[in-house]
């Protein structure tokens, strides 16, 4: 073997390893992450996390129910709001549609997907907060609804144009009209993938805090009804992560880890028992 | 429908087949405009959007016209307000993220691509997908409790003994900072760079690595001069993404950047950024030209990442819709 031809083999063996150092680099990031919140933040984890209100600043012990029940009314608004629209949106891409209107709102879903969730903050602020003059569960469900929109929109289409054309001629041809043959022919074909897309979609807001962090707030206590500001799990792990307490760094751990745990949860059991292995596109 | 010329058929044949036809289109007209309304609803969103970012900035608009952008004071009390401290850091810590994270992202692409059997491929792919999924906020407290400390203690120190010639490693090491807040990001646009790399390589036709391998080329020779220079668009425009994701991360960066408005030319500088000024001092903000000159910064935020996105995807789109023209499915 010509030297050059060693040089060669060399270089492809050395570059070939690399890259796969590179793929092992970014997925042991996963296993890092989760495994060091479980080591800092499970020792913290107990009952009373789940089920009592944080102790006053100098006290031990304490717990984030606030914060976990504040999360939960804020994904139901956002399913509550953003879920149908998306939905119908999907539908009216796949199914109905014109010439300009499907590309404007394909293009603006996409737009809208991308804003950083910062300014949906603002949005939302501007919309609710400042004609309500306070901060409440209502406008921080309605930032998270705003990004909840394309995403479930996108994923509805998507999965509605994966259903065979040939069974909305049947459809047609048993004499079904158009919106009997969505509802009870194409809907039901796709709706493992969009129940998929809108888990997801409401996985990615739930770990969200810039949107909520001038919509929701934040409390200390419980938040009766939906137009007082409330906790949330991440607005909670940022106050206490940047606070001077040691407790409260403690906490924040704990609650990391529950975060972390929810999101994570959502994503393997949606992606292993709905999606089929399809790796849906996530732009 | 009264206005339709087919409106004409008396009421009393309302049961006639015909008109019982013309009731299910009607229905069918119901179902088009009720989904018609849900998409508009989007588009309504996007303009008030848009609108709302505009209106609320007049003030600060006005006032300070473009050398806002070009500004380097920031002080609430004397209402004196400049964005370049924020875009300066902005624009650093996501170049030393891209840096960090595009060879990384497109090397693991390529093994996942190119090398990996299709089951280890789908499911390292599937564990990138996770880490995507990981909220900010997670980033954002391992920066603080982890990463910062051992910056202080060790990669800072080190940094300044091998390359502390430049300018850009010196200074004292505080452990917060643009470098630090890069590297997080880093770790958080991996994914994203991965992801999209990957799908663009794997478009590529299988008969062009064919080719330069029966010419006797090795496979990274075959990868590397054939394979990537083919998917080089799409490649170009999951780094605009990652950078557009980037420009706009909040939390993780508010955490660890060290929130001093400070235009530095030493990555281990304290700075910070547009979206950190937003988390930080937005609901604080008093007087409304304080809150006009914030949502101004969010303006600029916006468009920055608008127009990101447009290329990404465009360059997305060429490459792909390229690459599935020549194969056969």
């Amino acid at each position: 073997m010509s030297a050059r031809m060693i040089w060669r083999k060399a270089v492809n063996v050395t570059m070939l390893s690399l890259t796969g150092l590179c793929a092992l680099i970014t997925v042991s990031a996963l296993f890092f992450i989760l495994g060091y919140l479980l080591w800092n933040g499970g020792k913290d984890l107990s009952w009373s996390f789940f089920t009592r209100l944080p102790a006053p600043v100098g006290e031990l012990g304490g717990g984030m129910a606030n914060a976990i029940l504040g999360t939960l009314k804020l994904l139901l608004l956002a399913a509550l709001f953003g879920v149908p629209i998306g939905l119908l949106g999907g539908v009216y891409l796949a199914e109905f549609g014109g010439r300009i209107m499907p590309f404007l709102v394909r293009y603006t879903a996409d737009l809208l997907n991308g804003v950083p969730s910062i300014v949906i903050g603002i949005f939302a602020y501007a919309m609710v907060v400042m004609r309500m003059h306070h901060f409440s569960t209502l406008a921080g469900g309605v930032a998270l609804a705003i990004m909840v929109i394309p995403t479930v929109l996108r994923n509805t289409e998507s999965f509605l144009r994966d259903v065979p054309s040939a069974w909305r001629e049947g459809s047609f041809a048993l004499g079904a009209n158009k919106w009997r043959m969505i509802a009870t022919v194409v809907l039901p074909a796709a709706a493992r993938g969009i129940l998929t897309g809108v888990l997801l979609a409401l996985a990615r807001v739930a770990g969200e805090t810039a949107p909520l962090l001038f919509t929701a707030f934040g409390n200390r206590y419980w938040s009766p009804g939906w137009m007082q500001p409330t906790s949330s799990l991440p607005v909670v792990i940022y106050t206490y992560a940047t606070g001077p307490y040691e407790d409260w760094h403690r906490q924040a751990w704990a609650a990391g880890l529950v975060l972390l745990g929810l999101v994570l949860a959502i994503n393997i059991l949606v992606r292993a028992f709905l999606s089929r292995g399809t790796a849906h596109e996530r732009l | 429908m009264a206005n339709t010329p087919n409106a004409a058929a008396p009421a009393e044949l309302a049961w006639s087949p015909r008109a019982l036809l013309r009731r299910m289109r009607d229905a069918d007209e119901i179902a088009h405009l009720v989904t018609l309304i849900a998409a508009a609803t989007l588009l309504l969103i996007t303009v008030l959007l848009v609108y709302q970012l505009w209106i609320l900035s007049a003030e600060s608009r006005h006032r300070f016209g473009w050398s806002f952008l070009v500004t380097r004071t920031w002080d609430p009390v004397a209402g004196e307000f400049g964005a370049l401290p924020f875009v300066f850091g902005t624009l650093v810590t996501s170049a030393v993220a891209l840096a960090l994270a595009v060879p990384l992202g497109v090397g693991a692409a390529i093994f996942l691509a190119e090398l990996a059997p299709p089951k280890l491929s789908s499911s390292l792919t599937f564990v990138s997908d996770l880490l995507a999924a990981v909220p900010s906020v997670i980033y954002g407290l391992l920066g603080v409790f982890l990463l910062v400390p051992v910056m202080r203690t060790t990669i800072q120190p080190a940094l300044k003994k091998t390359l502390g010639f430049l300018p850009l490693f010196q200074g004292p090491a505080y452990g917060i900072g643009f470098l630090t807040a890069g590297i997080v990001l880093a770790v958080m646009i991996v994914p994203f760079v991965l992801s999209v790399s990957r799908e663009v390589l794997l478009a590529v036709p299988r008969d062009q690595r064919e080719a330069a391998l029966a010419l006797g080329a090795t496979k990274w020779e075959s990868t590397w001069k054939v394979v990537v220079p083919a998917a080089r668009i799409g490649i170009f425009g999951s780094v605009f993404l990652a950078l557009a994701r980037a420009l706009g991360e909040t939390m993780a960066v508010t955490m660890v950047i060290g929130n001093n408005p400070k235009i530095a030319a030493s990555l281990f500088s304290p700075g910070y950024s547009i979206a950190a000024v937003l988390a930080n001092e937005f609901s604080e903000a008093t007087g409304n030209l304080y809150l006009s000159a914030l949502i101004e910064l969010g303006l600029v935020l916006f468009l920055l990442t608008f127009v990101l996105n447009g290329l990404a995807r465009l360059l997305i789109l060429v490459t792909t819709a390229r690459g599935s023209g020549v194969l056969p499915s």
